[in-house]
């Protein structure tokens, strides 16, 4: 029973970094129907805007505040840092392709990727670099069932985010452009919606959002790399969809099922073929709901 | 409808010579630069080539070897170099990736046309490129591939370290001897040849010796979560923890094993050997033991000269033993050429294949049949950042 409830623990842990990496995807695939391929790779950015921050700001700030304040400002610098990245592919990438078909979108999408990817390379080097441990780790044991407080922040985060969205977006007149925008562009235009300053506003947003989960997952797994986005940024896109994509309940709920499923196989079946097993189980998912869990019915042609 | 023909046919002759003229410029432009590039060696120099990880997640080892391989040419070239002509090396980065490994050997034999080769450390990147050097007659000297099959694919490959299965032995004799373990869990990366290797022969050893293996799950190299297989294993209450893997998983396994409360040993191979083992699993690799080819502690003159020497060309860097492999496979590789008296690729093979009682830094060298080298290993023991020297097992 203990080690049920641990594996149902970390398999909560994994899936709540899948959620937060996936929140991005479905945030800005449901304003402008666009799979940014990209995104994957801001996450990584935004870990290593935390790694340089944390080394300049290093031994300025001391233990205050129990390291809180130290991870405030570095989550601060790396959000900002990324929306500015983020409106920057946006302004420079898609924007020029806007008007152009579905596959030219997607093509530019995962070119900016690799781009990013292999400048990553060459500028930070691509031997894999220790995160430091700015929040220090506090390791709770419940009867033998061990978590730490750092997972717990990273699940809290990405809760605490998916009710944010949701409200922003439901309830704020900037939200309401951003349906707007996502119902019809053009229309949208019309009613005096500055279209373009809203798709930009989404990109930033979603690209915050990542560097956001870089620097909560790097803390968690201290390990960073420029190709970390790539096996996360695949894994919470196939969240993303999984639990409907577009739909920001849907983009937690999947991360937290996807996460489950690799760490249920891993820890009872085999740990092999984890991914081959948990991909399975997201096909027959798929199969059996096509729009995802959360999804809403539609047609769409990609 | 004869004269169109006709134009039409006039036509395509003419497409096809437009054609041609441009191939057979292109031809010429790639020929140029192909022909300035491919330099051959001036006839006072022989060309070694290196390949190896400079960059990437094993980028540590490839940093090291280069810096030892560095250190044995500057030495050879200053006292004369080899049969009246100095060493050139040529490296190329794989940045640790099999297919990267074939590209850039591929690009040492045919554009630097380079009479050896030197590499690699990961036993996979090593069999992607030891298929090459062995059809195009090069012969290659692996500094630190321990898979047996390495040096399997050719009567051009060799190797100066020890294989997987005394590697396996040594670890599974000290867990049993000298730690008196009975149960031990194993933790592999399936996408690693040497990995794999490396716990099946843990695993033979161990169950040979009267212990037993209890539990065996894999991860991926590139994972960082390893939590599901950590909690499983452990569950089964192994007194100790075999991680045959390198650096950087070693380092991530080693936290999460100990923040779900394992408390027993943690016991590896050379993968180990790297400053940054230290970096990423900080505390938690404490009570942590590897195999090794070298420490670098041993009170032994000519190994203590040559640690002197490294930290003088290297702003007073211990090498390890990645440093210290490359260092002695430079050496032995030039000491073939001296005894060949030729740098004819075919004529160094057939050298090497003689060397015998080559006394290197990692201990004495005698090629086999097999054309592997026969040494001792040496166990060390992970304490504080440092790696302390435990004991030494012989052959």
């Amino acid at each position: 029973m203990t080690v049920f409830l641990q594996q149902l623990l970390n398999g909560l842990s994994l899936g709540s970094i899948y959620a937060l990496v996936a929140l991005g995807y479905t945030m800005v695939y449901g304003v402008l129907r666009l799979i940014n391929f990209a995104h994957g790779d801001v996450y990584m950015l935004g870990a290593f805007a935390g790694y340089y921050t944390s080394r300049l700001l290093h031994g300025h700030l001391g233990a205050a505040g129990g390291g809180l304040v130290e991870a405030g400002i570095i989550l601060m610098v790396s959000m900002v840092a990324c929306a500015g990245v983020g409106m920057l592919i946006e302004r420079l990438a898609y924007r020029p392709v806007r008007r152009a078909s579905r596959l030219t979108i997607l093509i530019v999408a995962i070119g900016v990727s690799l781009l990013i990817e292999n400048v990553a390379q060459m500028v930070f080097g691509a031997e894999p670099k220790f995160f430091p441990q700015i929040i220090p780790e506090k390791r709770f044991d419940w009867a033998g069932v061990v978590f730490t407080n750092q997972q717990i922040l990273v699940l809290a985060t990405a809760v605490v985010l998916m009710i944010g969205l949701t409200l922003f977006i439901r309830r704020t007149r900037t939200g309401k452009a951003m349906r707007a925008v996502a119902h019809n562009p053009d229309a949208a235009r019309l009613m005096g919606v500055n279209v373009n300053f809203i798709i930009s506003l989404t990109f930033a947003i979603g690209s915050a959002l990542a560097a956001a989960g870089g620097i909560l997952v790097s803390l968690n797994q201290p390990g960073i790399d420029p190709l970390m986005g790539l096996m996360t940024g695949i894994k919470a896109f196939v969240a993303a969809v999984l639990g409907g994509i577009g739909s920001i309940p849907g983009a937690v709920l999947g991360g937290l099922l996807l996460g489950m499923a690799e760490t249920f196989v891993a820890g009872y079946g085999s740990s092999t073929y984890r991914d081959a097993i948990a991909f399975l189980i997201l096909i027959v998912i798929l199969l059996l709901k096509p729009a995802g869990l959360l999804g809403k019915g539609q047609v769409e042609k990609v | 409808m004869k004269t169109k023909g006709n134009v039409r046919m006039k036509k395509s002759i003419a497409t096809l010579a437009t054609i041609s003229k441009i191939a057979l410029g292109l031809a010429a432009l790639l020929a140029l630069p192909l022909a300035g590039c491919g330099k051959k060696a001036d006839s006072n120099e022989i060309l070694i080539g290196e390949y190896g990880a400079l960059t990437g997640s094993i980028a540590s080892f490839g940093q090291s070897t280069h810096k030892g391989i560095t250190l044995a040419i500057e030495e050879i070239n200053a006292s004369g170099g080899v049969l009246g002509k100095k060493i050139r090396l040529v490296t190329e980065d794989d940045q640790g990736k099999p297919e990267e490994a074939l590209t850039a050997v591929t690009k040492l034999i045919s554009k630097d046309r380079v009479s050896a080769l030197l590499g690699e450390f990961a036993s996979s990147n090593s069999l992607a490129a030891a298929p090459m050097a062995q059809s195009s007659g090069i012969p290659m000297v692996s500094h630190g591939s321990t898979n047996p099959k390495v040096t399997q694919v050719g009567d051009y490959i060799f190797r100066v370290c020890f294989i997987d299965p005394f590697q396996g032995q040594v670890m599974a004799k000290f867990a049993h001897n000298s730690l008196k373990l009975g149960h031990v869990a194993i933790l592999r990366d399936v996408k690693s040849d040497y990995s794999v290797g490396l716990a099946d022969y843990f695993t033979q050893n161990f169950v040979a010796a009267g212990g037993a293996i209890a539990g065996d799950e894999s991860y991926s190299a590139g994972d960082k979560d390893f939590n599901a297989q950590l909690t499983s294993l452990i569950a089964k209450k192994p007194e100790a923890l075999f991680i045959p893997g390198y650096y950087t998983e070693v380092g991530l396994i080693a936290r999460q094993a100990r923040r779900l409360g394992f408390t027993g040993a943690l016991l590896g191979g050379d993968g180990w050997d790297s400053e940054k083992l230290w970096e990423i699993g900080g505390d938690a690799l404490n009570n942590g033991y590897f195999s090794n080819h070298y420490s670098v502690d041993n009170p032994a003159p000519e190994i203590r000269a040559f640690v002197e020497k490294f930290k003088a060309h290297n702003q007073g860097e211990a090498p390890d033993a990645l440093a210290a492999l490359g260092y002695d496979a430079t050496r032995v590789l030039v000491d073939a050429i001296r005894r060949a008296g030729s740098d004819k690729p075919s004529a160094i093979r057939d050298a090497l294949a003689q060397t015998k009682d080559f006394p290197g830094i990692t201990g004495n060298i005698t090629l086999n049949a097999q054309r592997d080298a026969v040494k001792s290993a040496v166990v060390l023991e992970v304490k504080d950042g440092k790696f302390l020297y435990k004991e030494t097992v012989a052959p």
